[in-house]
């Protein structure tokens, strides 16, 4: 078979591709619609329906969408950092020495992956009103932390570098910590970026447990503010829904179109394995 | 030495100490005392909580909708993680490849990552209302299909919550492996073609092996998320009709939250505990012998 | 148990703490939810401004708390970790579960004199049906509505029917709904005559039929259900004919967030649903549209629906003072005419109707009076102890047989048992 030139191959392929992508960019497609159409038009495509910008406005005026999304973003950042920092430690911990109770600290650490912090919200609330932390970001944070997903990952990352690198920085005078810092976070990067995006993503999406730990516009993240919409007693609002989607998504979106090369170029030159 | 074995010991838990406080604080310590709540009744007002011992596991064993809840997450499960993986992969090969327009593609791949599931599913809410929803008037102006009530009818309800969260994964899942085939190098694969290896077996005697980290990687986080997503579940159906698209946490969530019966919702989680320890103990396993770290 | 009361220990010093600190000012939570889109929370935050400016001596935090489900989920967690809100709005078939949670007080404690007496007297008694359990008063109406009949006029013409004459009774509707629905030569339906939505909740809609058909779905005590009464029978075989029998209406469980959009385009002639898509409806028809009450088969007749203020324990005797009285300026005329007209709930006093911007409303848009006049045939909310798990269990048998999976007397008589098996300890 040859492989240059347009084989049937190479055009079923691409049929393929690009018919998947029309499928997968339907929601945004569809939310990018309505945003800019009145409401009448919802579930009318015609090509000469009036162009709006209304939806955008009531979507502002019904929440305050800017401190919403810097609120995501501060909770974001925070649980990212203190995931980092956290996971970093306890899986070098793992990952490189010997001390008693090892094995059983790590299945306790194991035990994470599947005790998700989103059925233990009562007991949480609990913990969070006795800690005087309802109602702010570090709240919202906290249970996701000590992450023992991360912590996994991150171990597995470090049991792959070659122990002589980590020899011959010990002979050249590094500490324990300085060794962690030169050799093992350098050479882990592709895992924290692959974590980082998992993470990121997760808290970007997460509802529940933020809707029931903080009152106020000051911490409440964006999906809180999205959820005002999806209202029963008057029927979904698409235009509107759709306007504050987009606003909320819009700005990941737009950097991930300007910023796409490079993103996924350094995603790859990282190479997960 | 045992003077440095001594410090090695500190120095681990030391490094240990900030991970296990948050653990304990916020998974172990809350887990242990929901095991401890499934063998007491559900405390309600001033009726204080007692110990019922297996009480609330016989009313598990003979509570049809538990079993019902059950079979669900496993088809969920069947139904999103293969074909979240498969898809995946194969978007991430076809935006490998020299595409028309790959960047475009690209983009398109990506999108579920970025738009919230709390919002997007009012969006696939449009799409599957019959009559004036937007899969209705596809298939009725392409095939004249008439009217169909996806979400409305118990034996499509399911499948629709799945093709919903197979959207949301394939997308997320294609970046891995996307990363992951560019560290294949490309000689390995030249190699194969020059000595006449179809596309086909390439994929299967070089690719597949090759991905294999990714695909443990992907697939963990797919069990989890065959568990944990139900977000969507709430606006699409609220679990029906009559329980046909609940999954276990959905459930949990109801009891806990809507009848707020704890005791039985601890002794729900705790089954759900016990089913993915199984299957994680399962995977690990299965993988341990296919995956080959350096 | 121990720690449960170190946590109690913790939070009353919390609590008393707190009490002291803010002496001079009395600090109260409310939380509310948003059942009609954006405005609502506007508006509610605004009156609470409104109040607060006023009222130096009162600082009042507003929270939205999400949907119904997730406040109430909310103040029941908040309140178990020991950082109850004051008041909340919360769904008036709740009561009973509050109740039994130990969670809320009755009003009457600080409505002592006949002035306030009166005053709880002002509600309409469809809306207090759900609000009064053993004599005591344990919430107060704020946002209700109630389920009325929409129709499209322009359709109605087209079929050769009045158009300003929506059905009075079952007969008509299954008869007008022949008239309206619209098949192809291949069967299929391009207008149908009714939607009853039915995802979620299908109890709601359910027992404006049972209602009409003059059947009880629950007690006044909350303690005993009659789901297997051969007129509830009787009514869910008239909704599941609609679909099988006359087809005038879709098969299979209804969307309710579709539903008003399903009426606009013209996917259905008639629909039933929450007076709470009045402004909606009204903004976004686009054609001449009506508003009757519920059809009648014994008797007219709808449930009551929404929301209602109560009263959490926990609080001090101060902030329980302040409490009540915002409550009381909340639903006074002019806060609630404002209310009313921003959301389209049904002002629960009659005296907010007498009001001179109710009565310019009204002039305006008579529809808004079809809901307060069907408040004379209006029941209680079906309404019980483990109210969630009960409506629930009575969700899922009507689901199953809208569905065609059970036939209506096997599945409510299933419902009744097991509903038996829960209430049992109440009685």
């Amino acid at each position: 078979m040859s492989w240059s030139g347009p084989t049937l191959d190479r055009v079923l392929n691409t049929a393929a591709a690009w018919t998947l992508a029309l499928l997968w960019i339907l929601p945004l497609a569809y939310a990018i619609w309505t945003a800019f159409h009145p409401a009448a038009y919802e579930a009318r495509f015609v090509l000469t329906a009036p162009l709006t910008m209304d939806n955008f406005a009531k979507a502002w005026s019904a929440a305050p969408f800017a401190r919403y999304f810097l609120n995501t973003f501060v909770l974001v950042s925070l649980i990212l950092a203190g995931q980092f920092f956290l996971c970093t430690l306890a899986a070098y911990a793992f990952a490189r020495f010997e001390f008693p109770g090892r094995s059983l600290l790590f299945s306790l650490v194991l035990l994470q992956l599947l005790v998700m912090p989103d059925i233990l919200i009562v007991e949480n609330y609990k913990t969070m009103r006795l800690l005087d932390l309802v109602d702010t970001i570090p709240a919202i944070a906290l249970p996701y932390l000590a992450s023992g997903f991360g912590i996994f990952l991150l171990r597995q990352t470090f049991m792959t570098i070659p122990k002589e690198l980590d020899e011959a920085a010990r002979i050249e005078g590094a500490s324990f910590l300085g060794v962690l810092w030169r050799v093992y976070i350098p050479l882990a990067k592709p895992t924290y970026l692959a974590y980082g995006l998992v993470s990121v993503s997760h808290h970007w999406n997460n509802f529940l447990w933020p809707l029931i730990v903080t009152n106020s516009v000051d911490t409440r993240p964006v999906t809180v503010g999205l959820s005002i919409f999806s209202a029963i007693d008057s029927g979904v609002e698409w235009s509107v829904i759709n306007a504050a989607t987009l606003m909320t998504s819009g700005p990941l979106l737009i950097a991930f179109l300007l910023f796409q090369r490079q993103f996924v170029q350094s995603f790859m030159r990282a190479g997960i394995k | 030495m045992r003077v440095t074995f001594k410090r090695d010991w500190i120095h681990s838990w030391l490094l240990l100490l900030p991970a296990m406080v948050f653990l304990f604080a916020f998974t172990h310590i809350p887990a242990v005392t929901t095991f401890i709540n499934s063998f007491y009744s559900t405390p309600r007002g001033r009726r204080p909580a007692k110990f019922i011992g297996l009480e609330n596991y016989e009313r598990l064993w003979d509570d049809p909708v538990f079993w019902k809840v059950m079979f669900n997450n496993l088809w969920f499960a069947l139904g999103t993680i293969p074909l979240s993986i498969a898809l995946s992969i194969a978007m991430a090969l076809w935006v490998n490849d020299k595409l028309a327009g790959r960047s475009l593609v690209r983009m398109a791949y990506f999108t579920p990552t970025v738009l919230p599931l709390i919002a997007v599913a009012n969006i696939w809410l449009f799409f599957y209302t019959p009559g004036f929803g937007l899969f209705d008037q596809v298939f009725g102006a392409l095939f004249g299909w008439s009217s169909t009530n996806w979400l409305g009818d118990p034996a499509t309800a399911l499948n629709a919550v799945i093709v919903v969260t197979v959207w949301k994964e394939a997308g997320f899942f294609m970046i891995f492996y996307l990363a992951a085939l560019q560290a294949i190098p490309v000689s390995l694969v030249e190699a194969a073609r020059i000595e006449g290896a179809s596309r086909w077996t390439i994929f299967w005697r070089i690719t597949f092996p090759l991905l294999m980290p990714t695909t443990l990687f992907v697939s963990i986080n797919a069990v989890i998320n065959s568990f944990r997503l139900v977000d969507h579940i709430f606006i699409l159906t609220d679990g029906g009709p009559d329980n046909a698209s609940s999954l276990l946490l959905f459930y949990i969530y109801e009891v806990a939250f809507r009848f707020w019966e704890t005791g039985y919702a601890a002794t729900l989680t705790v089954a759900l505990l016990l089913l993915l320890s199984a299957l994680a103990i399962g995977q690990f396993f299965f993988f341990d012998r296919k995956v080959h770290y350096k | 148990m121990i720690k449960s009361t170190f946590l109690k220990a913790v939070a009353a010093t919390a609590l008393s703490v707190s009490t002291w600190a803010s002496a001079h000012a009395v600090d109260l939570q409310f939380y509310f939810p948003v059942a009609v889109g954006g405005k609502a929370a506007d508006t509610i935050q605004a009156l609470t401004d409104e109040y607060v400016a006023a009222n130096p001596d009162v600082k009042i935090d507003a929270v939205y708390a999400g949907s119904y489900q997730d406040t109430v989920a909310k103040a029941i967690t908040a309140s178990r970790g020991g950082n109850p809100p004051q008041l909340s709005v919360i769904l008036s078939v709740d009561m009973f579960t509050l109740i039994d949670e130990d969670l809320i007080q009755p009003f009457d404690n600080y409505l002592t004199t006949d002035e306030d007496k009166a005053w709880v007297d002002g509600f309409y008694p469809a809306f207090m049906e759900n609000s009064q359990t053993g004599g005591k008063t344990y919430g107060i109406p704020f946002q209700r509505s109630t389920p009325v009949l929409y129709w499209n006029k322009e359709a109605f013409k087209e079929a050769g029917l009045d158009p300003e004459v929506a059905p009075a009774t079952w007969d008509e509707m299954v008869e007008f709904g022949k008239k309206l629905t619209k098949k192809d030569a291949d069967g299929k339906v391009s207008q149908w005559g009714v939607r009853i939505p039915s995802s979620g909740f299908p109890y709601w809609l359910f027992q404006g039929l049972a209602i009409e058909n003059s059947a009880t779905l629950a007690n006044a005590e909350g303690n005993k259900t009659n789901f297997d009464d051969p007129k509830v029978v009787e009514a869910l075989q008239y909704l599941v004919d609609l679909s099988t029998k006359h087809e005038v209406m879709a098969p299979g469980i209804i969307e309710w967030g579709a539903t008003p959009k399903a009426f606009f385009e013209g996917q259905t002639a008639m629909m039933w649903t929450s007076t709470g898509n009045l402004t909606n409806v009204r903004d976004n028809a686009p054609f001449d549209f009506g508003v009757a009450m519920l059809p009648s088969k014994e008797t007219r007749g709808a449930p009551t629906g929404g929301g209602n203020f109560y009263l959490f324990k926990g609080a001090s005797d101060e902030q329980n003072k302040a409490a009540v009285e915002f409550v009381q300026w909340i639903t006074a005329p002019a806060q609630s005419a404002k209310w009313t007209i921003a959301t389209g709930y049904v002002a629960p006093r009659a005296e907010t109707w007498e009001t001179e911007t109710m009565k310019a409303y009204t002039a305006d848009f008579a529809p808004a009076l079809i809901a307060r006049d069907q408040l004379a045939f209006a029941k209680a909310e079906l309404s019980t102890y483990q109210n969630q798990r009960v409506t629930g269990i009575f969700n899922d048998a009507l689901a199953s047989v809208i569905t065609g999976k059970k036939d209506a007397a096997t599945a409510l008589k299933e419902a009744q048992a097991q509903a038996d098996g829960i209430l049992s300890e109440y009685r």
